[in-house]
């Protein structure tokens, strides 16, 4: 099918490359000292990955839009766009499947974070399934990220650029639902459009599946995020062929 | 099924406020090889990419084997075998991944890509370089690999954009033999500023100016609107050379008459024949009443460069002559 053939030259490029070993690497260098440093993990002494999956929102925050910026600013710069927009290959086929590329890769390295999860398990006697749900919904909000890195990086063919403008989106998306702007907002503003940001802000959803109360909801706002995103994303390149 | 492989109808582009393709109409059937030629700039690589979909044209229809190109896009692209300008591929890949995907996508798989791929390898020679990545190829291999990418699922329809850009004098023979070998079956465009490749490879040629096609025929019909198609050339000893410029250019059907001395003591005297007239016979009936000792003598086929010069060069645009 069209939509694996992309995927899969997407995983070759990532492979064949140093992107994806850098990629893994610096992943889990960041969420190690994410968690020990910041988050305290041994200091809180409880067995739970809590520590582990707050610093996410900030994490993705710059890998995704690194992983992101390529996905289309790349094939611009190097005129392989052409050759695949002359491909009979759909927008949908195209977009999809070097989205669900992209979105591997970060599954792969919070996969890979694994040994984490054993450990609290030595350690203690932690909720399996709140931990679960927190992996779902780490990887769910990645895959947000990483939609609107991939819009951007259809409107540029230079990725610094996509990098740049896809980190301050991630970053507009993730303070929305920040009890501290929300409240900076909350004396000039109704309460509505106050619950309508939080609403739409990544935290909000986030947190809640991380408690481990995975409401359909949630997921349901985090899919559907991806969907207009990817949306967006193929407007954006189909309109950059003319 | 009568309709032809390729059916422009009245493309036009715009990039703002250029013009870049201006209200063009031509057709290929099954068989023709067309050659688009023009300067650079003139719209060629612009209309191929609306042919292939890459390009949205601004007002237009365009049909691929009888498939709306702007309705089905997805059906008409994989009837067609496209060779981008410049022969874009992925960097990072070697050519044994790079077809894989092009077969893939194309919906081809198992034993079926296999013998496609390894069929395809032998015929444009990338065996050597088989798992070298790309970005470490030379201009000649990343050129082929382009090829083989195009003619991989063996389509009805070839648009090559410039195929021999940066080909050796070898490789450019073995492509344009490659092409002519495919011929027989497809449909092709390929598009060149080489017009010796017009008269090696093309049954048709249309060449391009501003974006309008300013000619269409086969390379014979475009020699023939040369100045100097049916000229005569002689070469004689100087000391005769007067006297035949002066018969001939009190002939009627002779327009003009040059002469160049060559060397010390020959002159070469250039004949051009008024429109439609053949000279030839007539001359020969002077030089031998005159009993002129000839060196020389050959009639013109007329030079494609002399026609691309005078219908793509602004100033010596004749009034409207050669639209059709």
């Amino acid at each position: 099918m069209n939509i694996s053939a992309i995927y899969r030259r997407e995983m070759r490029s990532y492979f064949s490359t140093p992107l994806a070993y850098v990629f893994i690497v610096i992943f889990l260098m960041l969420a190690g000292i994410f968690t020990f440093y910041l988050g305290g993990f041994f200091a809180r002494a409880q067995a739970d990955l809590e520590p582990f999956f707050t610093w996410h929102p900030w994490l993705y925050m710059f890998l995704a839009p690194a992983l992101g910026m390529r996905l289309w600013a790349e094939e611009r710069k190097t005129g392989t766009f052409e050759l695949l927009m002359t491909l009979p290959v759909s927008m949908g086929s195209a977009v999809l499947g070097k989205f669900l590329a992209a979105w591997s890769m970060m599954g792969i390295s919070l996969a890979l974070t694994f040994p984490m999860w054993i450990t609290v398990n030595v350690l203690g006697n932690p909720d399996n399934g709140v931990i679960a749900a927190g992996y779902l919904g780490s990887l769910l909000m990645s895959g947000a990220y990483l939609a609107i890195s991939a819009c951007v990086s259809a409107a540029t063919r230079n990725q610094v650029i996509a990098f740049v403008i896809s980190v301050v989106l991630c970053f507009t998306f993730l303070l929305l639902g920040y009890p501290l702007i929300l409240d900076l907002f909350r004396s000039w503003l109704p309460g509505g459009v106050i619950s309508f940001m939080a609403t739409i802000g990544f935290l909000q959803h986030f947190d809640s599946i991380v408690r481990g109360v995975v409401d359909f909801r949630d997921v349901l706002y985090f899919i559907t995020f991806i969907g207009l995103w990817l949306y967006a994303g193929a407007w954006t390149v189909d309109h950059h062929r003319s | 099924m009568t309709t032809a492989r390729i059916v422009a109808n009245n493309l036009l582009k715009e990039f703002g406020h250029i013009v870049a393709v201006d209200d063009i109409s031509f057709s290929v059937e099954t068989g023709e090889v067309l050659g688009f030629l023009g300067p650079n700039g003139a719209g060629k690589t612009t209309t191929m990419r609306m042919l292939t979909g890459f390009l949205r044209p601004t007002r237009g229809e365009i049909s691929i084997c009888g498939i709306n190109m702007l309705a089905k896009p997805v059906q008409a692209k994989a009837r067609i075998g496209y060779l981008p300008e410049g022969a874009p591929l992925y960097p990072e890949l070697t050519p044994g991944t790079f077809l894989k995907f092009a077969g893939m996508v194309r919906g081809l798989g198992g034993k079926e890509l296999d013998n496609r791929i390894a069929e395809t390898a032998e015929k444009v020679h990338l065996r050597e370089v088989w798992n070298q990545a790309i970005e470490t190829l030379s201009k000649g291999y990343k050129r082929r690999l382009g090829l083989a990418q195009a003619i991989l699922h063996d389509p009805e329809i070839l648009i090559l954009d410039e195929p021999t850009d940066g080909l050796d004098p070898n490789q450019k023979q073995e492509v344009r033999q490659l092409v002519k070998q495919m011929a027989e079956t497809k449909a092709i465009i390929i598009s060149t500023h080489i017009l010796e490749e017009v008269n090696a490879v093309c049954t048709r040629a249309v060449i391009l100016a501003r974006g309008r096609i300013v000619a269409d025929g086969t390379p014979r019909e475009l020699e023939s609107m040369a100045a100097d198609h049916n000229a005569v050339s002689i070469l004689i000893p100087s000391g005769k050379a007067a006297l035949l410029a002066e018969k001939l250019e009190k002939t009627d059907s002779i327009r003009t008459v040059e002469i160049t001395p060559r060397g010390e003591d020959r002159s070469l005297i250039q004949a051009f024949p008024s429109a439609g007239s053949l000279i030839l016979t007539q001359i020969t009936d002077i030089i031998k009443e005159h009993d002129i000792r000839v060196l020389e003598l050959r009639q013109e086929p007329g030079h494609l460069e002399e026609v691309f010069r005078k219908l793509t060069v602004p100033e010596e645009r004749p009034a409207d002559g050669g639209q059709a």
